[in-house]
């Protein structure tokens, strides 16, 4: 699939201009026949990273796959949101089984299709980070290592959000939850623990790997596209802003998402079979507290003093993902470098 | 039993290895590679699960999807998997998955007794018990259609070695008796983009009782739905296999021994044995554990002086699992119920050991409960051990060097 190469930008944001697109490329969200599968009404909070980034790739998944998609989800905000008893935001065959089990799930609903010849419906698991690197990271090592037929979704806000903020294997350090409260000599969550999911997913050598960001959706629909089409184990992490737990204001998700972007704190990037072979280059670098500054989470490091020390070991990780994955633009200057690249 | 599932057709089979299961889903990953399992409307997928927790919910995923499921565990990987064990029966999806009954550690002992599918009798599943081989060949038969027409999942459970690596002629149906027996799945729910649902919603306290209650109501269903299909089975195989209850010389029996699973050979033999001296006992075979057959086993014990349950369980603080349930049976009789501990970890449970505890019964002389065959001097000198010093060290291993023993030695 050929993405298509733009120059453009609308002016003043960072966002591609739909209108620029080609019809065939524009964004699906703003198309007439977009399913709505997880429609309004839910319960989400004001400014939910995670419903946008679903609603977005669920329904990318939907026109990818012809509109024969069933969803299988693991217990979190996403579950209790979209379903409470008798309601459910859900247009799409979706269910919930239980938190650490999501990848079996699905990986059982693509083995029943599979047995029964449907070769037409495609499978999709989602879940928070939590259900992904912690609880459910062995269902997902399972699924990935038997190259099961099913794309898992990640929806990575950092934490426990619907347990109320406790600390997960994917929050940053520095960072205060319930769990790693800001007191003490190092306050807030430890550095040099966590897992990186996506390199985790491409030592599988599974045939794609993405991560990707609400703060770039025409993007995370290329993405969810592009993998909804492939066979086998895909995996998609995307960065979703929590502002109850991030402590931000809601109206910040898309600027707080494109700064973890534009730092280098969250590089976008796809791999195949292990490689990497595509990124989005950095369109202007900012330093990491700008991104940490309006994130209550991160209070603690803004006091007077500033702590200078753990916001330079911050800016240390972003400069290394900057350098490991080359996130700088090229001479020519041009931005987005995964589109290009898509062959 | 390999060949039993196969002649089920399953659709979709995902297992992890543990003893004493191994060599059921060894031979179905054969048979599933060879094309051997499959029908008419596809093939049969086996997937290497990563443990038991994932190959039950890989089978939960593939129930909803409308495909026969079928999976085999036994002991530490059933109460591994405990929590999507719950989750299959409160989804309602009718998963048949084999237990190969064995003990549960720490200590770690492979051999049989019940702790295992004990401890998840009240998980919502039916949990059917078999005596011999050929009653596991037929369980299984049994099972898909009970699972399916019910909508609820049952677990097969068979002794471990006792009947899983026991060589014995069985007769096994042909695939035109089972098809004519088991027809194909047809789901109650299913993930189907052309009728999009809800699976698996969050339910609150104004919902949550009364589905708990239609769980409950399923396994009533299923005593009569159990009989039921236990005299079709007999109409269509000619041979009896099944049921909820089996009563051997009962009649005019005073002492009426209770059990559940191959032991029950052992008690029969020891009922002849002991009616050609004259003495008149009996037994009743539990076939069906969950449901609990209340009015089967009432029905059975009620005219008898003593029942004896003979369980292969262990409730630490409490005694028996199943006398329990018998006695909730019995409520209102005057019929004395009798614990006793028995088989635990592998333990024979010998003729010998049961004459004389049926007739230390029968002199009013057996403790309660009663744990057949425990060597006291065993026990008091490590309580005594213990007493001496704070730190004693592990307590089984002091235990198998007084008794000399290897731990994999079975007496």
């Amino acid at each position: 699939m050929a993405d298509q190469r733009i120059k453009f930008y609308q002016t003043g944001t960072f966002t591609v201009g739909n209108r620029l697109l080609d019809p065939e490329r524009r964004t699906v969200q703003a198309r007439m026949e977009r399913t709505n599968s997880l429609d309004s009404g839910h319960r989400a909070c004001q400014g939910c990273g995670e419903a946008l980034g679903a609603r977005y790739a669920i329904d990318a998944a939907m026109r990818a796959s012809n509109n024969r998609l069933v969803a299988v989800n693991a217990t979190g905000c996403l579950e209790v949101f979209s379903t409470p008893y008798p309601e459910s935001s859900w247009k799409i065959p979706w269910l919930h089984s239980l938190f650490g089990n999501a990848p079996a799930v699905a990986a059982g609903v693509a083995a029943a299709l599979e047995a029964k010849g449907r070769s037409d419906v495609r499978v999709v698991a989602q879940g928070g980070d939590g259900g992904t690197v912690d609880i459910g990271f062995g269902c997902l090592s399972g699924l990935f290592e038997r190259n099961d037929d099913v794309l898992y979704l990640c929806y990575d806000n950092g934490a426990y959000m619907n347990t109320g903020v406790q600390r997960s294997g994917s929050t940053p350090p520095a960072a205060r939850t319930m769990t790693t409260p800001a007191v003490g000599p190092s306050p807030g969550n430890s550095f040099g623990t966590g897992k990186n999911l996506p390199r985790i997913a491409m030592a599988h050598a599974i045939p794609y790997v993405a991560t990707a960001s609400v703060a770039d959706l025409h993007d995370l629909e290329a993405k969810v596209t592009k993998a909804t089409m492939l066979r086998g184990a895909r995996y998609i992490h995307i960065f979703v802003p929590c502002p109850l737990g991030w402590a931000h204001d809601p109206a910040l998700t898309i600027t707080i998402a494109r700064l973890a972007i534009e730092t280098g704190l969250f590089p976008l990037f796809e791999a195949e079979r292990g490689r990497v072979v595509a990124r989005t280059t950095i369109r202007r670098k900012v330093p990491v507290e700008q991104y940490l500054e309006p994130q209550g989470r991160f209070k603690h490091l803004f006091g007077d003093p500033p702590d200078h020390k753990t916001i330079g070991a911050i800016q240390a990780i972003a400069d290394e993902n900057i350098e490991t994955y080359n996130l700088l633009p090229p001479e020519d200057g041009v931005g987005h470098e995964a589109l290009r690249n898509h062959a | 039993m390999a060949a039993a599932v196969a002649l089920c057709r399953p659709e979709v089979i995902s297992c992890y290895p543990i003893t004493p299961q191994t060599h059921i889903v060894e031979r179905l990953s054969e048979m599933v590679r060879k094309g051997e399992i499959g029908s008419a409307s596809g093939g049969c997928r086996y997937i290497n699960a990563e443990s038991e927790f994932g190959a039950l919910s890989i089978l939960i995923g593939a129930s909803a999807a409308g495909a026969r499921a079928y999976t085999a565990t036994a002991s530490q990987g059933l109460l591994f998997m405990t929590e999507a064990v719950y989750n299959a029966s409160g989804l309602g999806l009718p998963i048949v998955m084999t237990i190969g009954n064995r003990a549960i550690g720490a200590p770690i002992n492979i051999w049989n007794d019940h702790s295992d599918s004990m401890a998840l009798r009240d998980a919502g599943w039916i949990q059917l018990h078999a005596e011999s081989n050929q009653e596991a060949v037929d369980l299984h038969i049994q099972a898909f259609r009970l699972a399916e027409a019910l909508g609820c999942p049952v677990m097969v459970c068979m002794d471990g070695f006792v009947l899983t690596h026991a060589y014995e002629p069985v007769d096994l149906p042909t695939q035109a008796q089972v098809d004519a027996y088991l027809p194909p799945y047809e789901p109650i729910q299913l993930l189907d983009p052309d009728d999009p649902m809800t699976i698996g919603a969050m339910v609150g306290p104004e919902a949550f009782a009364e589905v708990r209650y239609l769980a409950h109501h399923t396994q009533l269903r299923a005593l009569e739905e159990i009989a039921t299909l236990k005299a079709e089975f007999l109409r269509q195989f000619g041979r009896e296999s099944g049921g909820l209850t089996e009563c051997y010389r009962t009649g005019d029996a005073e002492t009426i021994l209770v059990a559940l699973g191959s032991v029950n050979g052992t008690i029969r033999d020891v009922v002849d044995e002991m009616r050609d001296a004259g003495v008149p006992v009996g037994s009743l075979k539990i076939g069906a554990y969950r449901p609990f057959p209340v009015g089967a086993v009432r029905e059975a014990l009620h005219p008898c002086k003593r029942a004896i349950v003979v369980e292969k369980d262990l409730a630490p603080g409490k005694g028996g699992i199943v006398s329990s349930d018998v006695k909730m049976a019995l409520r209102g009789l005057p019929v004395i119920v009798q614990t006793v501990i028995a088989g635990l970890g592998g333990r024979s449970i010998t003729k010998a050991s049961l004459i004389r505890m049926i007739n230390e019964a029968r002199a009013g002389k057996l403790d309660e409960p009663h744990f057949l065959d425990l060597d006291w001097d065993v026990i008091r000198t490590e309580l005594a051990r213990r007493r001496q010093r704070r730190r004693a060290g592990p307590t089984a291993e002091h235990v198998l060097r007084q008794v000399n023993a290897v731990a994999s030695k079975v007496v």
